[in-house]
C-alpha cells in the first residue's frame, strides 16, 4: 500500500474544486493551478523514484484486497506517462495565461484542465476496468465542455460530432465491461490476466477484445480517426495542445495495456488487426497530413499517423519494439504540444489558419520558426532529437520478427510527416513576408518562453536518451512479462 | 428470462442506433440514452438474473446476488446523467446558435462556411 | 402570486415539496446500510425545488434558496474528496472510511460513519449539478 499513488490524481481534483470558487479571481487561479501542476511534477517525479527503486507502487482504495476492491497500480509505464502529461499540462498552462482569453478563464477554463488531468492520470493509474471507463469519463466530461468554451459556431459543431462519437464508443465500453464480467467474473486487469491465461483465450473473449480495440481505436484515433482533425482544431491553441498531447495518448495507452496484459494469447488474430489498423491509419493520416494547408489540421493529422506508428510497435510485441513504443509515447506527448503551441502562435501571428496564405514569418520572429523546425525534426527523428531511438527500436523490433511490411509502413510514415511539417516550414516560414501583423504581437516571446520547457525536454530526452533508457526498460519489462505486473498487486 | 431481456436489450439498441442515424439533434440525444439503457440492462443480465438477498454480514450466505454490476450499474447511470444532461444542454445553445437542430442543415453550413473561407 | 401557473398546482406542491424533501432526508440518512444514499437523495431534492419552479417560476425557487449551485456543487465535491483524503492522515489507504458507536442525546446509542460525510458531498454535488444544468435550460426561453 502506498498513498503517494493517488497524488496524481487528488492534486489536480482538489485544485478543480477550489478553482470553482474562484472563478472570479483570474490572477490567483492562474497561480494556483501553476503551483498545482508543478506540485503534480514533483508527485509525478517522486513517484517515479520509487518505482524505480522499489518496484510497481499499489494502492488498494479503501483497503479492499485487489480482486474485491479497486486497485491503482504504478508501474513505470503509467508513471512514466503521468510524468509526461504533468509536464506538458504545466507548459499548457503556462501558454494559456497569455494564450487564453478572459471570457474562458472566468468560465472556469482552469477548474477544467485540471478536472481533466485528473482523468488522465486516473486512466494511467487505474488497474481496474471500469475504474479506467469512469476515469475515461472524467476526462471526456472536461474535454466536451473545454473543446465547446467560446461558443463559436464551429465549435458546436465540432463538439456535437465530438460527444456524439465518444458517447457512443463509452457505450460499447460498457458493453464490452458487461460481456468480459459475464465470461470471467471479474473486471481487475491483474485478474482478468490471470483467469483467461488459466481457461485459454478462447473465440468470445477475442470477440469481447475485438470490441475493446473499436473503442479505445476511437478514443485514440487509431484508423477510426474522422472526428479528429476538425475537433482538434476548433478550440484555441492551449486547448489543442492538451488535447493532441493527452487524450489520444490515454487510448493508446489502454490499448497497448489490455493488448499486452490480458489479450496477448491469440496474437494472430488480434495483433495482426492492430498491424493492419495501424497501416491503414499510417497511410491514411500520411495523406491527410500532406494533403491539407490548414495548419491546425497538418497537426490533427501528424497526431493520428503517430498513434499509427505506436500501434505498429504493438502489432509487433517484441521487446525493442515495446520499449520503443514506450520511449515514442512520451516524445510523442511532449512534442505533440509542443507544435499545437508554436501552431497557435503562428496563426496568431499571422491572423489565418491557412498555410498558403502565410509567408516570411522567419524575418518577422525568427525564434518561432527554428523552435517551429527544431519541433519538426523531432517527430520525423533527427538523430540527436527525441523522435530517434524510440522510432529506430520499433523499426528494428519489426525487422527482427520479420514483419518487413510494417517496418516499410515506419519508414513510409517518417518521409509523409517530414513532408508534410516541411511544407508549413518553407511556406509559412519563408518566402515574402505577407498578412502580418503592423506591429510586432507583443505577447509572442512570453508564448514562446512557455513552451521552451517541453522544447529542451525534447533535445535532453534526445541526446541523454541513454540515461533515460534504464526507465524506459523497467517500463517494457512489464510489458512484455504480465507476471510482474499480476504478482505487483497480488503481493500483499 | 435471460433470453427475453437480451432480445429487449437488442431492441433498445435497434431503437437507439434508429435514432442516432435520423437527423434531427434531439432525437440523437435520446437515442444515445435509450442506448446506455440497454448497455445497463445487458450489464445486468451477464451478472445472471435471480432474486436473492444482499451480500450482507449475517443474512445468510445462500442465494446471494452479486453486488458488483449493480455497483457498475449506478456509476454508469450516475455518469450518463450528466453526459445526457450535458449533451442536451449543448443541443439547446447549438440550436439558439446555429437556428437549426437538424444535422444536415449544420454541415451543409459548414461546408458552404469552409467553401468561403477558401 | 405569480400568474399564468396553475393554483392546484401551487396549493398541492407547497405541501408535497416538503413531503418529497423529507422522504430525500429518510432516503439519505438510511443510505448506508440498504437503498437510498446521497445520489439518490440528491435527486430526490433536485425534483422537489423542480416542483416548485414549476408550480411557481424559477424566481421563486431563487428565493427559497438563495445559493450559487455551482459553489454548492463545489462545497460537495471539497466534501467527498476531503472525506477521502482524511483517510491518508490516519495512514489509512485513500477513501477507507471509520464508524464507531456513540451515545447520542434523543437519539440513544446511534452508529456514525465517515461514509455519511461523503454521502453528504455526493448530495450537495448532485443537488447543485441537476439545478445547475435545470435553470441553465429554464432560464432564458
Amino acid at each position: 500500500m502506498n498513498n503517494w499513488v493517488v497524488a496524481p490524481m487528488l492534486i489536480p481534483l482538489f485544485t478543480a474544486v477550489i478553482l470553482i470558487f474562484l472563478h472570479n479571481k483570474l490572477k490567483l487561479q492562474r497561480w494556483i493551478s501553476l503551483i498545482s501542476a508543478l506540485l503534480n511534477v514533483c508527485a509525478a517525479v517522486f513517484l517515479l523514484y520509487q518505482v524505480q527503486h522499489n518496484g510497481i507502487q499499489t494502492l488498494n482504495m479503501s483497503g479492499w484486497a485487489p480482486p474485491y476492491g479497486i486497485v491503482l497500480v504504478a508501474d513505470m509505464f503509467a508513471v512514466l506517462l503521468v510524468l509526461a502529461a504533468s509536464i506538458v499540462s504545466s507548459c499548457c498552462l503556462l501558454y494559456s495565461f497569455r494564450g487564453i482569453d478572459e471570457q474562458r478563464e472566468r468560465h472556469y477554463f482552469y477548474s477544467l484542465v485540471h478536472f481533466m488531468l485528473a482523468g488522465v492520470s486516473g486512466s494511467f493509474l487505474t488497474g481496474d476496468l471500469f475504474n479506467l471507463f469512469v476515469c475515461f469519463e472524467l476526462m471526456l466530461m472536461s474535454s466536451y465542455a473545454l473543446i465547446v468554451l467560446g461558443g463559436t459556431k464551429r465549435q458546436f459543431r465540432e463538439t456535437l460530432h465530438y460527444i456524439l462519437i465518444n458517447v457512443l464508443s463509452s457505450t460499447l465500453f460498457v458493453a464490452s465491461i458487461a460481456y468480459l464480467y459475464g465470461a470471467t467474473g471479474t473486471l481487475n486487469l491483474a485478474h482478468l490476466s490471470m483467469r483467461i491465461a488459466e481457461s485459454g483465450q478462447s473465440g468470445p473473449i477475442t470477440a469481447v477484445s475485438a470490441l475493446l480495440l473499436v473503442v479505445f481505436s476511437v478514443k485514440a484515433g487509431l484508423f477510426l480517426f474522422f472526428w479528429l482533425p476538425g475537433s482538434y482544431g476548433a478550440p484555441p491553441a492551449a486547448i489543442s495542445a492538451l488535447f493532441g498531447a493527452l487524450l489520444t495518448k490515454v487510448g493508446m495507452y489502454a490499448l497497448i495495456r489490455t493488448f499486452t496484459l490480458i489479450f496477448y494469447h491469440q496474437a494472430e488474430v488480434t495483433h495482426m488487426l492492430i498491424g493492419t489498423m495501424a497501416i491503414a491509419t499510417i497511410v491514411l493520416g500520411g495523406f491527410g497530413a500532406v494533403s491539407q494547408t490548414n495548419v491546425n489540421r497538418i497537426l490533427g493529422y501528424n497526431v493520428i499517423a503517430s498513434i499509427g506508428f505506436i500501434s505498429l510497435a504493438l502489432a509487433v510485441s517484441n521487446e525493442d519494439a515495446l520499449t520503443g513504443a514506450v520511449f515514442y509515447l512520451v516524445h510523442d506527448m511532449i512534442v505533440k504540444a509542443l507544435l499545437f503551441l508554436l501552431a497557435g502562435i503562428l496563426v496568431a501571428e499571422t491572423g489565418t489558419e491557412r498555410i498558403n496564405r502565410m509567408g516570411g514569418v522567419l524575418t518577422h520572429s525568427p525564434l518561432l520558426g527554428w523552435m517551429f523546425l527544431i519541433a519538426s525534426l523531432a517527430v520525423v527523428g533527427i538523430p540527436p532529437l527525441s523522435g530517434f531511438p524510440g522510432k529506430l527500436l520499433i523499426i528494428q523490433g519489426s525487422l527482427e520478427s520479420g514483419q518487413y511490411l510494417i517496418a516499410a509502413a515506419g519508414v513510409l510514415l517518417t518521409l509523409m510527416l517530414l513532408y508534410s511539417l516541411i511544407k508549413i516550414f518553407i511556406l509559412a516560414f519563408w518566402g515574402k513576408p505577407r498578412r502580418l501583423r503592423e506591429s510586432k504581437w507583443k505577447q509572442t516571446p512570453k508564448l514562446l518562453l512557455s513552451s521552451a520547457p517541453l522544447m529542451l525536454i525534447i533535445v535532453l530526452l534526445g541526446v541523454f536518451a541513454e540515461a533515460f533508457m534504464p526507465y524506459v526498460e523497467t517500463a517494457s519489462s512489464v510489458l512484455i512479462d504480465p507476471t510482474i505486473y499480476i504478482q505487483a498487486v497480488f503481493k500483499e | 428470462m435471460e433470453v427475453i431481456v437480451a432480445v429487449i436489450v437488442g431492441i433498445l439498441f435497434a431503437v437507439g442506433i434508429y435514432l442516432i442515424l435520423t437527423q434531427d439533434l434531439l432525437r440523437i440525444v435520446l437515442g444515445t440514452s435509450l442506448l446506455t439503457h440497454a448497455v445497463h440492462l445487458l450489464l445486468m443480465t451477464m451478472a445472471m438474473l435471480k432474486t436473492g438477498s444482499a451480500p450482507l454480514l449475517g443474512r445468510g450466505a445462500e442465494d446471494i446476488v452479486d453486488p458488483l454490476p449493480q455497483a457498475l450499474i449506478l456509476t454508469s447511470i450516475v455518469i450518463n446523467f450528466g453526459i445526457t444532461a450535458f449533451f442536451l444542454v449543448l443541443s439547446y445553445r447549438a440550436y439558439q446558435k446555429l437556428d437549426t437542430t437538424d444535422m444536415e442543415r449544420m454541415r451543409s453550413e459548414s461546408s458552404r462556411h469552409r467553401g468561403r473561407s477558401q | 402570486m405569480p400568474k399564468g401557473s396553475d393554483i392546484f398546482l401551487q396549493n398541492v406542491s407547497k405541501i408535497v415539496v416538503f413531503l418529497v424533501l423529507a422522504f430525500a432526508l429518510y432516503l439519505f440518512f438510511t443510505g448506508h446500510s440498504s437503498p437510498g444514499g446521497g445520489f439518490i437523495a440528491g435527486l430526490m431534492s433536485a425534483g422537489a425545488l423542480l416542483l416548485l419552479a414549476l408550480a411557481y417560476d424559477i424566481e421563486t425557487v431563487r428565493k427559497v434558496v438563495p445559493f450559487d449551485f455551482k459553489l454548492i456543487t463545489a462545497i460537495g465535491l471539497l466534501i467527498a474528496l476531503g472525506t477521502g483524503t482524511g483517510a491518508l492522515l490516519f495512514g489509512q489507504p485513500f477513501l477507507k472510511h471509520a464508524f464507531g458507536h456513540f451515545d447520542l442525546p434523543l437519539l440513544g446509542d446511534t452508529e456514525l460513519h465517515t461514509a455519511l460525510i461523503f454521502d453528504l458531498g455526493v448530495y450537495l454535488a448532485v443537488v447543485g449539478v441537476t439545478m445547475t444544468i435545470l435553470l441553465t435550460i429554464g432560464e432564458d426561453r
